[in-house]
Protein backbone atom coordinates (compact mmCIF):
# COMPACT_ATOMS: atom_id res chain seq x y z
CA UNK A 1 0.00 0.00 0.00
CA UNK A 2 2.69 2.73 1.22
CA UNK A 3 4.96 1.15 -1.67
CA UNK A 4 2.31 1.83 -4.21
CA UNK A 5 2.01 5.66 -2.97
CA UNK A 6 5.20 6.41 -2.67
CA UNK A 7 7.49 4.40 -4.31
CA UNK A 8 5.48 4.29 -8.03
CA UNK A 9 5.13 8.40 -8.47
CA UNK A 10 9.38 8.41 -7.62
CA UNK A 11 9.64 5.77 -10.63
CA UNK A 12 7.17 7.11 -13.14
CA UNK A 13 9.07 10.65 -12.06
CA UNK A 14 12.76 8.70 -13.06
CA UNK A 15 10.73 7.29 -16.35
CA UNK A 16 9.50 10.98 -17.14
CA UNK A 17 12.71 12.47 -16.52
CA UNK A 18 14.10 10.50 -19.53
CA UNK A 19 11.23 10.99 -21.61
CA UNK A 20 11.06 13.80 -24.61
CA UNK A 21 7.38 14.73 -23.55
CA UNK A 22 5.08 14.03 -20.74
CA UNK A 23 3.86 11.47 -22.33
CA UNK A 24 6.70 9.16 -21.78
CA UNK A 25 6.66 7.42 -25.04
CA UNK A 26 10.33 7.97 -26.52
CA UNK A 27 13.04 7.76 -23.94
CA UNK A 28 16.35 10.28 -23.85
CA UNK A 29 19.23 11.55 -22.25
CA UNK A 30 18.57 14.98 -23.09
CA UNK A 31 16.60 16.31 -19.67
CA UNK A 32 19.52 15.23 -17.85
CA UNK A 33 22.50 16.59 -20.63
CA UNK A 34 20.35 19.80 -20.89
CA UNK A 35 21.16 20.44 -16.89
CA UNK A 36 24.84 19.48 -16.96
CA UNK A 37 25.34 21.50 -19.93
CA UNK A 38 23.62 24.82 -18.51
CA UNK A 39 26.04 26.36 -15.65
CA UNK A 40 22.88 28.28 -14.14
CA UNK A 41 20.82 25.01 -13.12
CA UNK A 42 23.97 23.82 -11.60
CA UNK A 43 25.02 27.16 -9.63
CA UNK A 44 21.64 26.90 -8.61
CA UNK A 45 21.83 23.06 -7.11
CA UNK A 46 25.09 24.25 -5.67
CA UNK A 47 23.79 27.36 -4.14
CA UNK A 48 21.26 25.13 -2.24
CA UNK A 49 23.51 22.43 -0.75
CA UNK A 50 25.59 25.41 0.31
CA UNK A 51 22.75 26.99 1.65
CA UNK A 52 21.99 23.77 4.10
CA UNK A 53 25.43 23.48 5.07
CA UNK A 54 25.19 27.41 6.25
CA UNK A 55 21.92 27.02 8.02
CA UNK A 56 23.16 23.66 9.92
CA UNK A 57 25.85 25.23 11.26
CA UNK A 58 24.27 28.10 12.53
CA UNK A 59 21.66 25.54 14.16
CA UNK A 60 24.42 23.52 15.55
CA UNK A 61 26.35 26.54 16.89
CA UNK A 62 23.65 27.71 18.50
CA UNK A 63 21.20 24.45 19.35
CA UNK A 64 24.33 22.52 20.78
CA UNK A 65 24.12 24.46 23.79
CA UNK A 66 20.85 24.54 24.38
CA UNK A 67 20.61 20.68 24.24
CA UNK A 68 23.58 20.53 26.48
CA UNK A 69 22.38 23.04 29.14
CA UNK A 70 18.83 21.40 28.74
CA UNK A 71 20.10 17.77 29.42
CA UNK A 72 21.78 19.48 32.78
CA UNK A 73 18.00 20.31 34.18
CA UNK A 74 15.57 19.07 36.20
CA UNK A 75 13.15 17.17 34.57
CA UNK A 76 10.42 19.90 34.97
CA UNK A 77 12.81 22.76 33.50
CA UNK A 78 14.10 20.33 30.89
CA UNK A 79 10.28 20.05 29.63
CA UNK A 80 9.52 23.79 29.84
CA UNK A 81 12.58 24.36 27.76
CA UNK A 82 12.09 21.40 25.10
CA UNK A 83 8.44 23.13 25.10
CA UNK A 84 9.85 26.45 23.87
CA UNK A 85 12.01 24.57 21.54
CA UNK A 86 9.35 22.60 19.67
CA UNK A 87 6.95 25.79 19.78
CA UNK A 88 8.71 27.32 16.23
CA UNK A 89 8.65 23.74 14.70
CA UNK A 90 4.72 23.07 15.41
CA UNK A 91 3.30 26.66 14.45
CA UNK A 92 2.79 26.83 10.65
CA UNK A 93 6.20 27.36 8.72
CA UNK A 94 4.00 30.10 6.79
CA UNK A 95 3.12 32.13 10.18
CA UNK A 96 6.82 31.85 10.89
CA UNK A 97 8.11 32.81 8.06
CA UNK A 98 5.98 36.11 8.25
CA UNK A 99 7.00 36.79 11.57
CA UNK A 100 10.65 37.14 9.61
CA UNK A 101 9.35 39.41 7.30
CA UNK A 102 7.97 41.47 10.14
CA UNK A 103 11.50 41.64 11.57
CA UNK A 104 13.71 41.63 8.71
CA UNK A 105 11.80 44.08 6.39
CA UNK A 106 13.15 47.76 5.96
CA UNK A 107 10.65 49.11 8.51
CA UNK A 108 11.35 46.02 10.58
CA UNK A 109 12.30 46.09 14.15
CA UNK A 110 16.43 45.26 12.95
CA UNK A 111 16.69 47.93 10.69
CA UNK A 112 14.13 50.54 13.18
CA UNK A 113 16.69 49.73 16.34
CA UNK A 114 19.37 49.91 13.71
CA UNK A 115 18.22 53.20 11.97
CA UNK A 116 17.79 54.88 15.19
CA UNK A 117 21.46 54.84 15.75
CA UNK A 118 21.86 56.88 12.48
CA UNK A 119 22.93 54.05 10.19
CA UNK A 120 21.27 53.70 6.46
CA UNK A 121 18.72 50.58 6.52
CA UNK A 122 20.46 47.38 6.10
CA UNK A 123 18.72 44.98 3.46
CA UNK A 124 18.20 41.69 4.85
CA UNK A 125 15.18 40.46 3.34
CA UNK A 126 16.02 38.67 -0.10
CA UNK A 127 19.27 38.48 0.35
CA UNK A 128 20.95 35.17 1.61
CA UNK A 129 21.99 36.42 4.97
CA UNK A 130 18.37 36.41 5.62
CA UNK A 131 17.26 32.98 4.39
CA UNK A 132 19.73 31.31 6.67
CA UNK A 133 19.11 33.62 9.81
CA UNK A 134 15.33 32.23 8.92
CA UNK A 135 15.94 28.74 8.20
CA UNK A 136 18.13 28.35 11.13
CA UNK A 137 15.45 29.48 13.09
CA UNK A 138 12.43 27.60 11.98
CA UNK A 139 14.44 23.74 11.78
CA UNK A 140 16.66 24.36 15.16
CA UNK A 141 14.20 21.95 17.22
CA UNK A 142 15.07 19.02 14.44
CA UNK A 143 19.03 19.86 15.54
CA UNK A 144 18.15 20.15 19.59
CA UNK A 145 15.82 17.34 19.90
CA UNK A 146 18.29 14.40 18.49
CA UNK A 147 21.21 15.88 20.52
CA UNK A 148 19.36 16.38 23.39
CA UNK A 149 18.42 12.51 23.45
CA UNK A 150 21.93 11.21 23.24
CA UNK A 151 23.14 13.60 26.07
CA UNK A 152 20.44 12.99 28.53
CA UNK A 153 21.47 9.35 27.81
CA UNK A 154 25.20 9.75 28.40
CA UNK A 155 26.92 8.49 31.80
CA UNK A 156 27.25 11.64 33.38
CA UNK A 157 30.59 10.11 35.13
CA UNK A 158 32.37 9.82 32.77
CA UNK A 159 32.26 14.12 31.94
CA UNK A 160 33.21 13.79 36.07
CA UNK A 161 35.86 11.43 35.43
CA UNK A 162 37.44 13.76 32.92
CA UNK A 163 37.32 16.52 35.54
CA UNK A 164 39.00 14.34 38.24
CA UNK A 165 41.39 13.71 36.24
CA UNK A 166 42.18 17.32 35.49
CA UNK A 167 40.84 18.19 32.41
CA UNK A 168 39.12 21.69 31.95
CA UNK A 169 35.80 22.23 31.10
CA UNK A 170 36.91 22.84 27.80
CA UNK A 171 39.02 20.04 27.31
CA UNK A 172 36.12 17.48 28.57
CA UNK A 173 34.08 19.31 26.41
CA UNK A 174 36.07 18.89 22.99
CA UNK A 175 37.49 15.42 24.08
CA UNK A 176 34.59 13.52 26.33
CA UNK A 177 31.18 15.18 26.03
CA UNK A 178 31.19 15.80 21.94
CA UNK A 179 32.67 13.19 20.51
CA UNK A 180 30.59 10.76 22.78
CA UNK A 181 27.23 13.10 21.26
CA UNK A 182 28.52 12.87 17.70
CA UNK A 183 25.69 10.40 17.14
CA UNK A 184 23.49 12.51 18.26
CA UNK A 185 25.14 15.66 16.52
CA UNK A 186 24.88 13.38 13.23
CA UNK A 187 21.26 12.95 13.17
CA UNK A 188 20.33 16.46 13.87
CA UNK A 189 22.65 17.46 11.12
CA UNK A 190 20.81 15.10 8.57
CA UNK A 191 17.61 16.56 9.74
CA UNK A 192 18.06 20.48 9.59
CA UNK A 193 20.28 19.37 6.80
CA UNK A 194 17.41 18.11 4.28
CA UNK A 195 14.82 20.20 5.62
CA UNK A 196 16.55 23.28 4.92
CA UNK A 197 17.36 22.40 1.65
CA UNK A 198 13.91 21.71 0.97
CA UNK A 199 11.78 24.38 3.28
CA UNK A 200 10.30 26.06 -0.37
CA UNK A 201 8.24 28.36 1.59
CA UNK A 202 11.10 29.82 3.83
CA UNK A 203 13.35 30.35 0.31
CA UNK A 204 10.86 31.78 -1.52
CA UNK A 205 9.55 34.39 0.69
CA UNK A 206 12.45 35.06 2.46
CA UNK A 207 14.80 34.72 -0.79
CA UNK A 208 12.23 36.49 -3.15
CA UNK A 209 12.44 35.90 -6.76
CA UNK A 210 15.95 36.89 -7.22
CA UNK A 211 17.21 33.59 -5.17
CA UNK A 212 16.61 30.64 -7.11
CA UNK A 213 17.21 27.60 -4.90
CA UNK A 214 16.63 24.27 -6.08
CA UNK A 215 12.56 23.61 -5.08
CA UNK A 216 11.72 26.78 -6.58
CA UNK A 217 13.24 26.26 -9.83
CA UNK A 218 11.39 22.75 -10.15
CA UNK A 219 8.19 24.34 -8.91
CA UNK A 220 8.80 26.67 -11.62
CA UNK A 221 9.25 24.45 -14.28
CA UNK A 222 6.69 22.10 -13.68
CA UNK A 223 3.85 24.73 -13.16
CA UNK A 224 5.00 28.17 -14.63
CA UNK A 225 6.89 26.90 -17.39
CA UNK A 226 5.08 23.70 -18.26
CA UNK A 227 8.05 21.35 -18.65
CA UNK A 228 7.28 18.36 -16.97
CA UNK A 229 10.01 16.44 -18.35
CA UNK A 230 12.92 18.61 -17.10
CA UNK A 231 11.39 19.15 -13.95
CA UNK A 232 11.32 15.43 -13.37
CA UNK A 233 14.90 15.50 -14.33
CA UNK A 234 15.67 18.21 -11.58
CA UNK A 235 13.44 16.56 -9.23
CA UNK A 236 15.80 12.99 -9.55
CA UNK A 237 19.07 15.44 -9.47
CA UNK A 238 17.65 16.85 -6.37
CA UNK A 239 17.08 14.23 -4.82
CA UNK A 240 20.10 12.17 -5.48
CA UNK A 241 22.23 14.68 -4.24
CA UNK A 242 20.03 15.17 -1.08
CA UNK A 243 20.26 11.15 -1.01
CA UNK A 244 24.08 11.16 -1.46
CA UNK A 245 24.63 13.58 1.19
CA UNK A 246 22.52 11.97 3.89
CA UNK A 247 24.52 8.55 2.88
CA UNK A 248 27.94 10.40 3.37
CA UNK A 249 26.22 11.91 7.09
CA UNK A 250 25.18 8.33 7.81
CA UNK A 251 28.29 6.83 7.12
CA UNK A 252 30.21 9.15 9.62
CA UNK A 253 27.37 9.07 12.16
CA UNK A 254 28.12 5.32 12.20
CA UNK A 255 31.62 5.22 12.37
CA UNK A 256 31.27 7.82 15.21
CA UNK A 257 28.78 5.49 17.22
CA UNK A 258 31.66 2.42 17.07
CA UNK A 259 33.94 5.22 18.23
CA UNK A 260 31.47 5.91 21.00
CA UNK A 261 31.52 2.54 22.23
CA UNK A 262 34.85 1.95 21.87
CA UNK B 1 26.92 17.56 39.76
CA UNK B 2 29.66 17.48 42.38
CA UNK B 3 32.59 18.87 40.61
CA UNK B 4 36.18 18.73 42.67
CA UNK B 5 37.03 21.45 41.71
CA UNK B 6 36.89 25.12 43.74
CA UNK B 7 33.71 27.11 42.72
CA UNK B 8 35.66 30.22 41.10
CA UNK B 9 37.16 27.85 38.68
CA UNK B 10 37.91 30.21 35.27
CA UNK B 11 37.85 27.83 33.12
CA UNK B 12 34.63 26.11 34.11
CA UNK B 13 32.94 29.81 34.11
CA UNK B 14 34.20 30.46 30.99
CA UNK B 15 32.80 27.68 29.36
CA UNK B 16 29.22 28.04 31.22
CA UNK B 17 29.30 31.75 30.36
CA UNK B 18 29.40 30.97 26.63
CA UNK B 19 26.82 28.14 26.53
CA UNK B 20 24.74 30.31 28.56
CA UNK B 21 24.88 33.29 26.15
CA UNK B 22 24.49 30.84 22.86
CA UNK B 23 21.76 29.28 24.38
CA UNK B 24 20.29 32.39 25.39
CA UNK B 25 20.48 34.46 21.80
CA UNK B 26 19.15 31.26 20.67
CA UNK B 27 16.06 30.87 22.48
CA UNK B 28 15.11 34.67 21.61
CA UNK B 29 15.98 33.48 18.38
CA UNK B 30 13.35 30.73 18.53
CA UNK B 31 10.92 32.33 20.65
CA UNK B 32 11.10 36.11 19.48
CA UNK B 33 9.15 35.77 15.96
CA UNK B 34 6.43 33.90 17.89
CA UNK B 35 5.95 36.70 20.01
CA UNK B 36 5.90 39.70 17.44
CA UNK B 37 3.58 37.64 15.51
CA UNK B 38 1.18 37.52 18.24
CA UNK B 39 2.05 41.11 18.84
CA UNK B 40 1.67 43.04 15.35
CA UNK B 41 -1.65 40.91 14.95
CA UNK B 42 -2.97 43.21 17.84
CA UNK B 43 -2.20 45.95 16.12
CA UNK B 44 -5.11 49.10 15.66
CA UNK B 45 -3.55 50.42 12.57
CA UNK B 46 -3.49 49.29 8.77
CA UNK B 47 0.14 48.61 8.73
CA UNK B 48 2.59 45.74 9.92
CA UNK B 49 4.97 48.24 12.20
CA UNK B 50 6.08 46.45 15.52
CA UNK B 51 6.14 47.41 18.23
CA UNK B 52 2.40 47.97 17.64
CA UNK B 53 1.08 51.97 18.55
CA UNK B 54 -1.71 50.08 20.71
CA UNK B 55 -3.93 46.82 21.37
CA UNK B 56 -7.15 46.39 19.62
CA UNK B 57 -9.07 42.71 18.46
CA UNK B 58 -9.43 45.01 14.70
CA UNK B 59 -8.12 42.40 12.42
CA UNK B 60 -9.64 39.71 14.33
CA UNK B 61 -12.92 41.22 14.17
CA UNK B 62 -12.21 41.50 10.21
CA UNK B 63 -11.54 37.70 10.05
CA UNK B 64 -14.72 36.92 10.45
CA UNK B 65 -15.77 38.19 7.31
CA UNK B 66 -12.64 36.90 5.00
CA UNK B 67 -15.19 34.24 3.35
CA UNK B 68 -11.76 33.19 1.50
CA UNK B 69 -9.53 33.00 4.17
CA UNK B 70 -12.02 30.62 6.20
CA UNK B 71 -12.80 28.49 3.52
CA UNK B 72 -9.40 27.87 2.72
CA UNK B 73 -8.72 27.22 6.56
CA UNK B 74 -11.72 24.45 6.72
CA UNK B 75 -10.33 22.34 3.90
CA UNK B 76 -7.48 22.43 5.67
CA UNK B 77 -8.26 21.70 8.76
CA UNK B 78 -10.69 18.63 7.15
CA UNK B 79 -7.88 17.30 4.98
CA UNK B 80 -5.55 17.51 8.16
CA UNK B 81 -8.38 15.44 10.12
CA UNK B 82 -8.21 12.62 7.45
CA UNK B 83 -4.89 12.59 7.33
CA UNK B 84 -4.47 11.94 10.58
CA UNK B 85 -7.16 9.49 11.41
CA UNK B 86 -5.26 7.19 7.97
CA UNK B 87 -2.19 7.74 8.79
CA UNK B 88 -2.42 6.68 12.72
CA UNK B 89 -4.14 3.38 11.75
CA UNK B 90 -1.42 2.84 9.19
CA UNK B 91 0.97 4.10 11.13
CA UNK B 92 0.49 2.12 14.00
CA UNK B 93 -0.11 -1.18 12.49
CA UNK B 94 3.19 -0.65 10.55
CA UNK B 95 5.26 0.02 13.88
CA UNK B 96 3.63 -2.94 15.18
CA UNK B 97 4.74 -5.12 12.19
CA UNK B 98 8.22 -3.42 12.35
CA UNK B 99 8.36 -4.20 15.86
CA UNK B 100 7.02 -7.81 15.96
CA UNK B 101 9.16 -9.36 12.84
CA UNK B 102 12.27 -10.32 12.77
CA UNK B 103 13.24 -10.44 9.42
CA UNK B 104 16.22 -8.34 7.94
CA UNK B 105 14.00 -6.51 5.64
CA UNK B 106 12.82 -4.79 8.68
CA UNK B 107 15.96 -2.37 8.69
CA UNK B 108 14.79 -1.43 5.32
CA UNK B 109 10.95 -1.34 5.16
CA UNK B 110 12.08 1.54 8.37
CA UNK B 111 14.28 3.39 6.12
CA UNK B 112 11.63 3.14 3.42
CA UNK B 113 8.91 4.59 5.74
CA UNK B 114 11.37 7.22 6.77
CA UNK B 115 12.34 8.20 4.05
CA UNK B 116 10.00 10.85 3.00
CA UNK B 117 11.00 12.92 5.79
CA UNK B 118 13.94 12.97 4.22
CA UNK B 119 13.26 13.42 0.64
CA UNK B 120 12.30 16.85 -0.89
CA UNK B 121 8.38 17.19 -0.45
CA UNK B 122 8.34 19.04 -3.13
CA UNK B 123 9.68 16.08 -5.72
CA UNK B 124 7.56 13.54 -4.10
CA UNK B 125 4.54 16.41 -4.60
CA UNK B 126 5.67 17.12 -8.02
CA UNK B 127 6.12 13.09 -8.56
CA UNK B 128 2.68 12.18 -6.79
CA UNK B 129 1.15 14.69 -9.74
CA UNK B 130 2.70 12.98 -12.50
CA UNK B 131 1.71 9.94 -11.14
CA UNK B 132 -1.88 10.15 -11.32
CA UNK B 133 -2.05 12.22 -14.07
CA UNK B 134 -0.26 9.38 -15.91
CA UNK B 135 -3.14 7.29 -14.37
CA UNK B 136 -5.52 9.37 -15.83
CA UNK B 137 -7.04 11.08 -12.52
CA UNK B 138 -7.15 14.87 -11.90
CA UNK B 139 -5.52 16.48 -8.11
CA UNK B 140 -8.67 16.09 -5.94
CA UNK B 141 -9.59 16.31 -2.03
CA UNK B 142 -8.75 12.06 -1.97
CA UNK B 143 -5.17 12.06 -3.67
CA UNK B 144 -4.49 15.28 -1.60
CA UNK B 145 -5.12 13.69 1.70
CA UNK B 146 -2.94 10.07 -0.23
CA UNK B 147 -0.12 12.64 0.05
CA UNK B 148 -0.30 14.18 3.25
CA UNK B 149 -0.74 10.62 4.70
CA UNK B 150 2.46 9.32 3.04
CA UNK B 151 4.78 12.97 4.01
CA UNK B 152 2.99 12.67 7.47
CA UNK B 153 3.23 8.79 8.60
CA UNK B 154 6.79 8.98 9.75
CA UNK B 155 5.92 11.00 12.28
CA UNK B 156 3.09 8.50 13.72
CA UNK B 157 5.62 5.67 13.19
CA UNK B 158 8.54 7.18 14.99
CA UNK B 159 6.67 7.71 18.37
CA UNK B 160 4.93 4.57 18.38
CA UNK B 161 7.78 2.23 17.40
CA UNK B 162 9.90 4.57 19.83
CA UNK B 163 7.06 3.21 22.73
CA UNK B 164 6.88 -0.14 21.07
CA UNK B 165 10.49 -0.50 21.89
CA UNK B 166 9.86 0.14 25.91
CA UNK B 167 7.28 -2.15 25.52
CA UNK B 168 7.79 -4.82 28.19
CA UNK B 169 7.23 -8.38 25.92
CA UNK B 170 6.78 -10.28 29.05
CA UNK B 171 3.41 -8.35 29.34
CA UNK B 172 1.88 -9.86 26.39
CA UNK B 173 3.04 -13.30 27.20
CA UNK B 174 1.42 -12.69 30.70
CA UNK B 175 -1.75 -11.86 28.87
CA UNK B 176 -1.81 -14.35 26.39
CA UNK B 177 -0.85 -17.21 28.73
CA UNK B 178 -3.82 -15.74 30.91
CA UNK B 179 -6.22 -16.67 27.80
CA UNK B 180 -6.31 -13.44 26.58
CA UNK B 181 -6.47 -13.30 22.53
CA UNK B 182 -4.60 -11.42 20.08
CA UNK B 183 -7.03 -8.61 19.56
CA UNK B 184 -7.89 -8.68 23.28
CA UNK B 185 -4.45 -8.08 24.32
CA UNK B 186 -4.07 -5.34 21.46
CA UNK B 187 -6.65 -3.66 22.87
CA UNK B 188 -6.16 -3.93 26.54
CA UNK B 189 -2.27 -4.13 27.12
CA UNK B 190 -0.43 -2.70 24.03
CA UNK B 191 -2.74 -0.26 23.20
CA UNK B 192 -3.01 1.73 26.66
CA UNK B 193 0.99 0.96 27.06
CA UNK B 194 1.85 2.70 23.85
CA UNK B 195 -1.33 5.33 23.60
CA UNK B 196 1.06 8.11 24.34
CA UNK B 197 3.41 7.37 22.00
CA UNK B 198 0.45 7.36 19.32
CA UNK B 199 -1.04 10.33 20.38
CA UNK B 200 2.12 12.34 20.02
CA UNK B 201 2.77 11.08 16.80
CA UNK B 202 -0.80 11.89 15.74
CA UNK B 203 -0.53 15.21 17.09
CA UNK B 204 2.72 15.94 15.38
CA UNK B 205 1.21 14.54 11.77
CA UNK B 206 -2.18 16.65 11.98
CA UNK B 207 0.46 19.82 12.95
CA UNK B 208 2.35 18.80 9.52
CA UNK B 209 -0.53 18.15 7.17
CA UNK B 210 -1.91 21.47 8.09
CA UNK B 211 0.96 23.17 7.81
CA UNK B 212 1.97 21.51 4.79
CA UNK B 213 2.39 23.56 1.62
CA UNK B 214 4.93 20.92 -1.03
CA UNK B 215 2.03 18.44 -1.51
CA UNK B 216 -1.04 20.83 -1.16
CA UNK B 217 0.67 22.81 -4.04
CA UNK B 218 0.57 20.06 -6.60
CA UNK B 219 -2.29 17.82 -5.46
CA UNK B 220 -5.08 20.28 -4.59
CA UNK B 221 -7.68 20.68 -7.38
CA UNK B 222 -8.33 24.53 -8.80
CA UNK B 223 -11.17 24.68 -6.06
CA UNK B 224 -10.18 23.92 -3.07
CA UNK B 225 -7.66 26.04 -1.77
CA UNK B 226 -5.33 25.36 1.66
CA UNK B 227 -4.38 27.44 4.14
CA UNK B 228 -1.13 28.14 4.68
CA UNK B 229 -0.61 28.41 0.94
CA UNK B 230 -3.40 30.86 0.38
CA UNK B 231 -1.58 32.63 3.81
CA UNK B 232 1.91 32.26 1.36
CA UNK B 233 0.00 33.67 -1.82
CA UNK B 234 -1.17 37.01 0.36
CA UNK B 235 2.31 37.57 1.78
CA UNK B 236 4.06 37.27 -0.86
CA UNK B 237 1.47 39.76 -3.07
CA UNK B 238 -0.19 42.16 -0.20
CA UNK B 239 0.87 42.37 3.02
CA UNK B 240 -2.06 42.84 5.15
CA UNK B 241 -2.28 42.63 8.52
CA UNK B 242 -5.43 39.91 8.43
CA UNK B 243 -2.21 37.62 7.70
CA UNK B 244 -1.06 38.73 10.68
CA UNK B 245 -4.30 38.06 12.41
CA UNK B 246 -4.76 34.61 10.89
CA UNK B 247 -0.82 33.81 11.99
CA UNK B 248 -2.26 35.02 15.78
CA UNK B 249 -5.18 32.86 15.84
CA UNK B 250 -3.01 29.45 14.02
CA UNK B 251 -0.05 30.58 16.94
CA UNK B 252 -3.04 30.42 20.19
CA UNK B 253 -4.39 27.30 18.76
CA UNK B 254 -0.97 25.39 18.41
CA UNK B 255 -0.35 26.42 21.69
CA UNK B 256 -3.36 25.42 23.07
CA UNK B 257 -2.76 21.78 21.14
CA UNK B 258 -0.06 21.59 22.57
CA UNK B 259 -0.74 21.91 26.11
CA UNK B 260 -3.44 19.17 25.56
CA UNK B 261 -0.58 17.01 23.93
CA UNK B 262 1.34 18.06 26.96
CA UNK B 263 -1.09 16.89 29.05
CA UNK B 264 -2.61 13.93 27.61
CA UNK B 265 0.48 12.02 26.46
CA UNK B 266 3.41 13.53 27.93
CA UNK B 267 4.79 15.29 24.26
CA UNK B 268 7.88 16.90 25.59
CA UNK B 269 8.76 13.51 27.17
CA UNK B 270 8.06 11.53 23.98
CA UNK B 271 9.92 14.07 21.68
CA UNK B 272 13.15 14.20 24.02
CA UNK B 273 13.84 10.07 24.58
Amino acid sequence: MFVACFVAPLCVLIALSLSKDANIASFTAANYAKFFGDSFNYAILLETLLLGVKATLVCLVFGYPIAWICARCGARLQSIIVFLVILPILTSVVVRTFAWIVILGRQGIINQVWTSFGFEPLRLLYTEVGVVMVLAQVQMPLMVLPILTVLSRMDPNLADASRALGAGEWRTLFRVTLPLSLPGVIAGCILTYTACITAFVTQTLIGGARLIYMPLNIYQQAIGANNWPFAAALSVIFMVAVLIIVGVLNAVGRRSETYGRA
Amino acid sequence: MAAPRTALDLEALSLRAAFAVLAAIAMVFLIGPTIVVLLTSFTPSESLRFPPSGLSLRWYWALLDADQMQRAAWSSLVVAFWTTLVAVVLGTAASLAIARSQSKWVGATDVLFMSPLLLPALAFGFAALVFISRLGFSPSIPFLIAGHVIVCVPFVLRTTTASLTQLDPSLLDASYSLGGSWWMTFRRVTLPLIAPGVGSGAFLCFMASFDNVPVSLFLSDERTEMLPIHLWQQIDTNLDVRTAAVSGVIVILTLVLMLIAERMAGLTRQLAR
